[in-house]
């Protein structure tokens, strides 16, 4: 079965970006469109039992919206994706400020929920980001999560059935 | 010549982001780390030679195994922190 992926927007950006606008233009896309998953990801102020003060979020630029789109091409061979929107930002963020947007619209429901969090747990593990946080001890570059790669494992085993 | 290009940790480090070398004598990303190192200090071996390293060519993930060619961007960088 050939499925095919009728609308993506990727965008890598140092601005803040409105997620109301970005649900009315998924809901836009298209008319096939049944369900509308999205997940926002915040800046924490306590990280590592530590007080976050801010972010800076640098990125390889190309090879970053590359990854996206590979990821995003993924989910859509996996499940019924209509129209995605991945939008992360880049620069100097404060906590409560947005990082990233994943939206996914789909015919129904459930495929659009499992691409949203396929999305973003592949965004977590493979896309070419790195956060340097700012606490009262200094600055300092965050290392892998070690969920965070258990997250996109479980997603490899289920590929296997 | 080829692109090296560094980020995050790995660019604070080094102290740069992009270097550009000479091709000549560059078959692998072990000589392109001896040419560097050779050229910059040896700190640039002990950075670069790590697990923990991260290495991409032309913007794809790649082993270290691989060969480098004139005109590469060859990007070296730690594991990704984003989302």
């Amino acid at each position: 079965m050939s499925k095919k992926i009728q609308f993506k927007k990727i965008q890598v950006q140092e601005a803040v970006f409105d997620i109301g606008e970005e649900i009315t233009w998924l809901r836009a896309s298209s008319h096939q469109v049944g369900g509308i998953a999205t997940f926002l990801g915040v800046v924490r102020d306590i990280n590592q039992e530590d007080t976050v003060s801010g972010l800076y979020l640098e990125h390889y630029p190309g090879m970053t919206e590359s990854q996206i789109e590979k990821i995003i091409d993924e989910a859509g061979e996996r499940w019924e994706v209509i129209t995605v929107t991945v939008i992360h930002r880049i620069g100097e963020l404060l906590p409560n400020d947005e990082i990233v947007f994943v939206g996914v619209g789909s015919t129904h429901r459930g495929d659009a929920f499992s691409a949203c969090e396929f999305i973003m747990d592949f965004l977590k593990t493979d896309a070419t980001f790195w956060k340097k946080e700012q606490t009262s001890d200094g600055s300092r570059w965050l290392t892998t999560r070690h969920s965070d790669v258990k997250a996109v494992e479980r997603w490899q085993e289920s590929k296997k059935d | 010549m080829i692109k090296v290009v560094l980020f995050a940790s790995l660019r604070e480090d080094l102290g740069v982001g992009e270097v550009e070398v000479a091709a000549t004598g560059v078959c692998s990303v072990a000589d392109l780390i001896e040419g560097l190192s050779q050229r910059f200090g040896e700190v640039w071996r002990e950075t670069l030679v790590s697990e923990n390293v991260l290495v991409a060519i032309n913007q794809n993930m790649v082993k270290n195994e691989i060969s480098v060619s004139d005109g590469d961007e060859v990007a070296f960088f730690p594991p990704v922190t984003g989302g």
